[in-house]
């Protein structure tokens, strides 16, 4: 358990309190060998919260081996899955419901649907619903394909094969997995899937326990002990309905997987059960031959089933600016359709009479007794005209963008994937993109929110020094050696050896070897024999290629706990087997058994953990072991004083070398004592209200008056590469803040290895226990970081971290003041003292603290927040920030299931945020700007026809023109620049981080960018209509062939406009950019080719002339001229920073590199 | 803290990953395509290239369009506009009644001069003004299937609101645009002698060949109350039709040419052309302009200086863009890819 870091992990490993009211323990007879004595046991809640008593109404009942009897409705549910989410039938209704949740298809559905009125048909009815149809295609044809491999894998999964006890012969019958039903008896064996989630009821084991392995529910590899209640593993197999009649009574499904609320009814008696008695669907079972269990939740019931959700859902931030310039573009195009219609009505108002007799008018119809024909009036007319207006220039609004974008994203997390940069060796991870929208926010980060331990730090924790009996026995005097072969244990024949040993500090070996008579002496073994009891390590026996050598591999959920375990093996005390009710111990060579009576867990209150143990010498012992703090409160202070001093010192030299610190003490109890605790004990553990909370006071009511044995100090090694990808990134302007559990010192230290602090820094502590102190310590941070700033004129530099002579400031505040700020009107404060630091450190903060400073910055500012962290104390961070990242390390993978992204190393944020999150962000900046301009463009010449048309909204380019232009036309080139271009080389990225700048100040994506875009794009569009306008003017061309040069005319343009603006080209841009060309010509001739159509063969005769090449030179020419001057203006002469640095790339590859810019290590970070 | 550190090698790590030998290791396979290496050309606007840019667009559109204005002047065109003069002074105040009058005479005698030299072949065209073939009523009012095949006379769709009569038989051709079509009708001579005007070939090919039928014959055409153009002759096929399929080509813009015939004989200056022109075509009620032009031809098309002028410019601006951007270059240089001017290191005062 991590006792200084945050929450407790979750643990699974129960000990079990003795709950037997008839098997009273007497610690005289704990030396006999007792196999049946670890029967039914309660089990201590680890949910700190009150346990609501589970009301026969909440509860699910079932009857163990008589599936039949047990509730009717659950008979329904088998076990079998469903994670598909349509059927045949299903299929076409709810995927067209989920679809149209995007607003941008329902706008697509509306113009669609205006278009098949008959008064409004500007489009033939395959035209215009092909667009949306295309889409709707795409995306069905997708969500079929991984429905159907998701009925595949169900149906696999509910054909597996389980062994079922049948009911009429209780004989084990094989089954299919999908007939298991609630309330059956199942057998599970060795490395088999467990198929539902059941409670043990007998394993191989006498003593029902049974281990299994979870990676599948959350992802941990180690090893989970569960047990088998003692009123059922005693049962002969094979008997008739060995386990019949009993009655359990469980919560509803739901999907705790470390909650279960159950008791069970058997021979008359309650028996509560809790987390520690279910093994869950798709957990292995490992290490147990065999177990047996009835199935309480079945199908999609079972824990993992209701666990199984999607990623979470986030909007970027480039595409809630886009809305915005949407809504812009919105304005334009009603106003385009206003523009249009009142011309209309003033066009038709001034030529009222003679509408009936102009030839191409003709009101009337007088085949049909002479009404009019499609007339209504002009106000209807101007009516109808803006709605046949918004369906011409419907593509103002650029739908096929928001599919772009999704491929887009999904190429750039192909590439992020596939990036060796952030592949983990250590632990063969890849990096995941578990959001699939949020790609371009990694440009724009500004906070990095980081967890300490796990994520700077390693979380490999190694045993480095001790204090015992004030006694400092550490590297700082004699430098730790490797004592050569570690220690061993022979059983049998055999070899046994720790897998891991510990540098040994040759005095403390000395002493344990030869002076263990003196009193120095046996406090030292008194010392590592609380480290391998006190613990919930499971000691696992792997075999070697060597037969004649065995590894004990340390199994266990917290890493402190496995590093005290090893270090005590190294120094002789080898934990060496585990039972639920006795540990044994090799001592120096010398077997002893120790009975486990009791075991107080790790919870948050007290920060402490305790064992009981019964002693081979009868005695029996209370070991305790905790954080510092929590410790020194509960240790007897009228005796030792100066070893408690030393111990002090000791402790505080530890932590400022970065170590995480733990106190060990010990009790001897009387047997009035034990008798006392071991009956409060009973009464808790059996309680069936509030049993955490009154185990919690059992404990706390024995941790007292200890004897100090001494001190542990381990280190949690910094992850490679951290000190520069922070250098790094502060470089890149990118605030880091450090958010841990741990103790100040501790955090100040670790700030200071990864250079996170530097010496010349201004600290800034905030240490408060009242609300007022809180106010007057910002206060007077306020008025400091003011005044500091008043010496330094260029505080504004402050983020430019240049290394000007100014004043740094770190903040670090711990989370006991931060309880008096967060959500009060401090927290304004303390954002004006944050904003102004470079670093801040909160130290000692829980997890909803973590929440809370996120939602601090990320409320008060537009600037992006990022969150990493790697433990399930990260979670509320992670969700609550922008962007989320979780480590896949030690500590579980809760941080991975909520994350955003998740990969292997903290210092790869450096190649994601720099490398990738710069690449994502300009490529989408620029792809949602040129989708503006190019569907804009094309909008600006229909509309510019339409002047030409008395307002009647006739479209010279073909409906089939209009409907490619955005599919196929101009699609293909856009998406692959989105995701291929580069403006800078990974190299350039990474050696000026100064360069991702450019996205946290909104460089390449703002509202300048966007209008001088649609400039541009009215000049273009002006220039491709009005050319052929004026050169074609009086003479015999018709409406196709013009509409053919329009249409050849823009694609060509706004393609040769993306050529224009492409930094890298490779042969892919190439021949996208230029097959896109080509296939426009192929589609016109072919549209051209159809005699149906009124322009059959107007392309062939317009291309033949002379003319039709000129106009398309010139207007290619006089459309890029005023972009292209801008550009070469621009580039040279107001050239920004990645400009710059392109030339650099292109022109220093021979002139050597300047010493003054600033340079981070690049070899650590590649 | 280094010295903490460095000072320890390994010898303890967490559980897992030394337990399980790496059997399939999950490192993405290295290719320059995933890594985003693949070998790409980078090009940068140097100053050397823009100026070479602007030059180069200069040098060939000055060129053009030089080409382009002396083909332009080349063409010889005599525009006349008839309809307001073809009316007889006492109708002026109501055109449209007049046009509307079957009974009254339309014929009508202009005299046009050749001001240069024509050379053969001289292309007859009428213009109108003002006339939208491009109204979304009117492009959309025919029947592409019924013009091709005798079998679907009766699909009409489309053609409102000129589909069929009122006793309800189908249209051929049907529609607006066929309704309209053009009927004032022309006839050349040179003092008493007959210019022969060339009809055939006039329109397309492809719509001869393939857009109207060799079998389909005009059925109930122009038989309605309101008589819109000309009428067809029943007994030919619509693929013969040339003026017919000329003006169903509709025009792109409201003001518009359509090709009449050809003159296959050279004109000299000074010539003077009597044209007899019947004036049937109703322009008047939505003031419209009907013009006759006699025009040459060059290799651009017709009298056109507009694209001569365009490109001039803007291959004047291209050079002007060059000189100018050589100057501003020479005036104030910048080496490119100069560390020095990378925002932070210009500026370590912050702005």
């Amino acid at each position: 358990m991590a006792y200084e870091d945050d929450d407790p992990p979750l643990s699974l490993h129960l000990p079990r309190p003795i709950s037997e009211p008839h098997l009273r323990l007497d610690p005289l007879s704990l030396s006999a060998p007792s196999a049946v004595r670890h029967g039914s046991r309660a089990e201590s809640e680890r949910l700190a919260s009150s346990q609501p008593e589970l009301a026969d109404a909440d509860a699910r009942l079932v009857i163990v081996g008589d599936p039949g009897r047990t509730d009717p409705h659950l008979q329904l549910a088998g076990n079998a899955v469903r994670t598909a989410k349509y059927s045949p039938f299903t299929f076409l209704p709810r995927n067209l419901f989920e679809q149209f949740h995007r607003v941008a298809y329902v706008y697509f559905l509306v113009i669609a649907v205006l278009n098949q009125l008959p008064q409004l048909a500007v489009f033939g009815r395959g035209a215009s619903v092909l667009p949306l149809a295309f889409v709707l295609l795409v995306t069905a044809v997708k969500d079929a394909y991984e429905d159907w491999r998701r009925h595949r894998s169900d149906r696999s999964e509910n054909n597996r094969a389980a062994s079922v006890v049948d009911s009429r012969d209780s004989q084990f019958r094989t089954k299919r997995w999908k007939d298991v039903r609630v309330g059956e008896v199942l057998k599970v064996f060795a490395d088999e899937t467990i198929p539902c989630d059941m409670v043990l009821l007998a394993t191989s084991d006498p003593t029902g326990v049974a281990y299994v392995q979870t990676i599948n529910l959350d992802g941990e590899s180690n090893l989970k002990t569960r047990y088998a209640k003692q009123e059922t593993t005693s049962r002969p197999i094979g008997d008739a309905h060995p386990f019949a009649a009993g009655l359990i009574r469980c919560e509803r499904p739901n999907r705790n997987i470390y909650g279960f609320l159950a008791n069970m009814e058997i021979d008359g008696k309650r028996v509560s059960l809790g987390p520690s008695n279910i093994i869950l669907r798709g957990c292995e079972l490992k290490n147990t031959a065999w177990a047996i269990g009835v199935a309480v939740y079945a199908g999609n019931e079972t824990k993992v089933m209701l666990n199984s959700s999607g990623a979470p859902s986030k909007r970027s931030r480039l595409e809630t600016h886009m809305n915005r310039e949407t809504l812009l573009l919105s304005a334009v195009l009603i106003t385009l359709c206003s523009v249009v219609s009142i011309c209309n009505g003033i066009w038709l108002g001034k030529h009222r009479n003679d509408l009936e007799l102009s030839q191409f008018f003709r009101k009337r119809d007088y085949s049909d007794s002479g009404e009019n024909y499609n007339y209504y009036g002009i106000g209807m007319q101007v009516f109808f005209t803006f709605l046949m207006s918004v369906i011409v220039f419907q593509i103002m609004i650029p739908i096929s963008l928001y599919i772009s974008m999704e491929l887009v994203r999904l190429g750039q997390a192909y590439f992020m994937i596939r990036d060796t940069n952030l592949y983990d060796e250590s632990s063969n991870s890849k990096f995941q993109c578990r959001a699939l929208n949020i790609n371009e926010d990694l440009g724009q980060v500004k906070y990095v929110f980081s967890d300490k331990t796990g994520t700077l730090t390693e979380n490999k924790m190694e045993f480095r020094c001790a204090t015992i009996r004030g006694r400092d026995y550490s590297s700082g005097k004699v430098p730790l050696q490797d004592n050569g072969g570690t220690h061993s244990v022979l059983v049998g024949d055999r070899i046994w050896k720790p897998k891991m040993s510990v540098k040994t500090d040759p005095e403390l070996v000395a002493l344990l070897q030869s002076k263990v008579e003196t009193e120095q002496g046996k406090q030292a073994c008194e010392f590592f024999l609380a480290l391998a009891c006190c613990n919930t390590i499971v000691p696992l026996v792997v075999e070697t290629a060597d037969q004649k050598q065995k590894l004990i591999d340390y199994q266990g959920e917290s890493p402190d706990e496995q590093a005290l375990v090893y270090a005590a093996a190294s120094y002789g005390f080898v934990l060496i087997e585990r039972t639920s009710g006795h540990i044994v111990v090799d001592v120096r060579g010398d077997r002893q058994r120790y009975d486990v009576l009791g075991l107080h867990e790790f919870d948050s209150d007290r920060k402490r953990m305790s064992v009981i143990i019964g002693c081979p010498d009868k005695t029996v012992k209370l070991y305790v072991k905790g954080a510092d703090i929590s410790m020194f409160g509960v240790i007897q202070k009228t005796v030792n004083l100066d070893i408690i001093r030393a111990t002090e010192t000791s402790l505080n030299a530890y932590s400022s070398l970065g170590l995480r610190t733990l106190v060990i003490g010990m009790r001897k109890l009387s047997r009035n004592d034990f008798e006392e605790w071991q009956s409060a004990y009973e009464n808790a553990s059996t309680a069936l209200i509030g049993r955490g909370r009154l185990l919690r006071a059992v404990a706390s009511n024995v941790e007292r008056d200890l004897h100090i044995l001494g001190a542990s100090g381990i280190e949690d090694k910094l992850q490679q590469g951290v000190p520069e990808a922070i250098e790094s990134m502060r470089q890149a302007d990118i605030k880091v803040w450090v958010l841990t559990g741990d103790k100040q010192e501790t955090a100040i230290s670790i700030g200071f290895s990864c250079k996170l602090l530097t010496s010349e820094m201004t600290q800034i502590v905030i240490n408060s226990n009242s609300r007022e102190s809180c106010k007057k310590s910002l206060q007077d941070a306020v008025a400091m970081s003011s005044k500091l700033a008043a010496i330094s004129p260029d505080s504004e530099n402050i983020l430019r971290g240049t290394g000007s002579s100014r004043i740094a400031l770190a903040l670090v505040i711990d989370g006991n003041s931060l309880v008096y700020i967060l959500e009060t009107e401090l927290e304004e404060e303390l954002f004006k003292v944050a904003t102004v630091c470079d670093v801040v450190l909160c130290c000692r903060v829980a997890p909803l603290q973590k929440a809370g400073i996120v939602a601090l910055m990320k409320n008060r500012t537009d600037d992006m927040t990022l969150a990493i962290g790697d433990g399930a104390n990260d979670v509320s961070m992670i969700q609550m920030a922008d962007v989320g990242i979780g480590i896949s390390g030690q500590e579980g993978r809760q941080a991975v299931m909520a994350s955003d992204f998740a990969m292997g190393q903290f210092r790869f944020l450096v190649p994601l945020l720099l490398v990738h999150g710069h690449w994502n962000y300009q490529r989408m900046a620029y792809m949602i700007l040129y989708n503006f301009y190019r569907n804009a463009v094309f909008v600006f010449i229909l509309f510019w026809y339409v002047l030409y048309t008395a307002y009647s909204l006739t479209t010279a380019i073909s409906e089939w023109s209009s409907v490619l232009y955005s599919v196929i036309y101009t699609a293909l080139p856009t998406i692959v620049v989105g995701i291929l271009d580069k403006d800078l080389s990974r190299r350039t990225l990474i050696k000026y981080p100064q360069l991702y700048r450019a996205g946290q100040r909104d460089e390449r994506y703002n509202l300048k960018f966007f209008i001088l875009t649609m400039m541009d794009s009215i000049w273009q569009s002006a220039a491709i209509f009005y050319i052929p306008y004026l050169a074609y003017r009086h003479s015999v061309v018709d409406v196709s062939s013009l509409g053919d040069l329009w249409t050849l005319a823009v694609v060509v343009l706004v393609n040769i406009h993306l050529a224009m603006d492409v930094f890298q080209w490779n042969w892919i841009t190439h021949a996208s950019i230029w097959g896109c060309i080509v296939a426009t010509v192929i589609c016109v001739i072919v549209i051209d080719s159809i005699w149906m159509l009124p322009g059959y063969w107007a392309i062939f005769h317009i291309m033949g002339t002379g003319l039709f090449w000129l106009c398309l030179l010139g207007i290619i020419i006089a459309g890029m001229l005023p972009h292209f001057t801008t550009k070469a203006l621009t580039e040279y002469f107001m050239p920004n920073d990645i400009q710059i640095a392109r030339e650099l790339e292109k022109y220093q590859k021979n002139a050597a590199t300047t010493s003054e810019i600033p340079m981070s290590t690049l070899s650590q970070l590649l | 803290m280094n010295n903490v550190n460095g000072s320890v090698v390994g010898s303890s790590s967490g559980s897992g990953d030394g337990s399980a030998p790496r059997r399939n290791s999950k490192r993405p396979k290295y290719s320059r395509f995933t890594q985003q290496e693949l070998p790409a050309c980078k090009p940068i606007l140097t100053p050397k290239w823009v100026i070479s840019v602007f030059t180069l667009i200069g040098v060939v559109f000055v060129p053009i369009g030089i080409a382009s204005l002396m083909a332009s002047n080349d063409v010889v065109e005599i525009v006349d506009r008839y309809d307001n003069v073809c009316v007889p002074p006492n109708m002026t105040n109501d055109k449209v009644a007049y046009i509307q009058n079957n009974a009254t005479d339309k014929t009508c005698i202009r005299t046009l001069e050749v001001p240069k030299h024509m050379s053969q072949p001289i292309y007859v065209y009428y213009q109108l003004d003002n006339f939208y073939q491009n109204h979304r009523r009117y492009v959309k009012s025919r029947n592409d299937a019924q013009l091709r095949k005798r079998s679907q006379a009766n699909e009409t769709s489309g053609c409102d609101p000129e589909k069929r009569t009122i006793d309800g038989a189908p249209i051929v051709p049907c529609g607006l645009i066929a309704w309209s079509l053009f009927n004032d009708t022309y006839i050349f001579a040179i003092g008493n002698k007959n210019l022969t005007v060339n009809k055939k070939g006039i329109s397309w090919k492809s719509d001869r060949d393939h857009k109207f039928g060799k079998d389909v014959f005009p059925k109930n055409f122009q038989s309605g109350p309101l008589i819109g153009g000309a009428k067809l002759n029943a007994t030919k096929p619509l693929s013969e039709q040339e003026d017919l399929i000329v003006w169903m080509r509709t025009a792109a813009l409201p003001t518009f040419r359509k090709l009449y015939g050809r003159i296959e004989q050279d004109l000299n200056a000074g010539d003077v052309i009597s044209v007899t022109l019947k004036n049937n075509y109703n322009t008047y009620s939505f003031s419209g302009k009907k013009k006759l032009v006699l025009s040459t031809s060059s290799w651009l098309g017709g009298k056109n200086d507009f694209l001569g002028i365009a490109y001039l410019a803007v291959g004047g601006l291209c050079f002007f863009l060059a000189v100018a951007f050589t100057i501003v270059y020479l005036v104030k240089p910048r080496k490119l890819g100069d560390p020095s001017y990378l925002s932070w290191n210009r500026n370590p005062a912050g702005h």
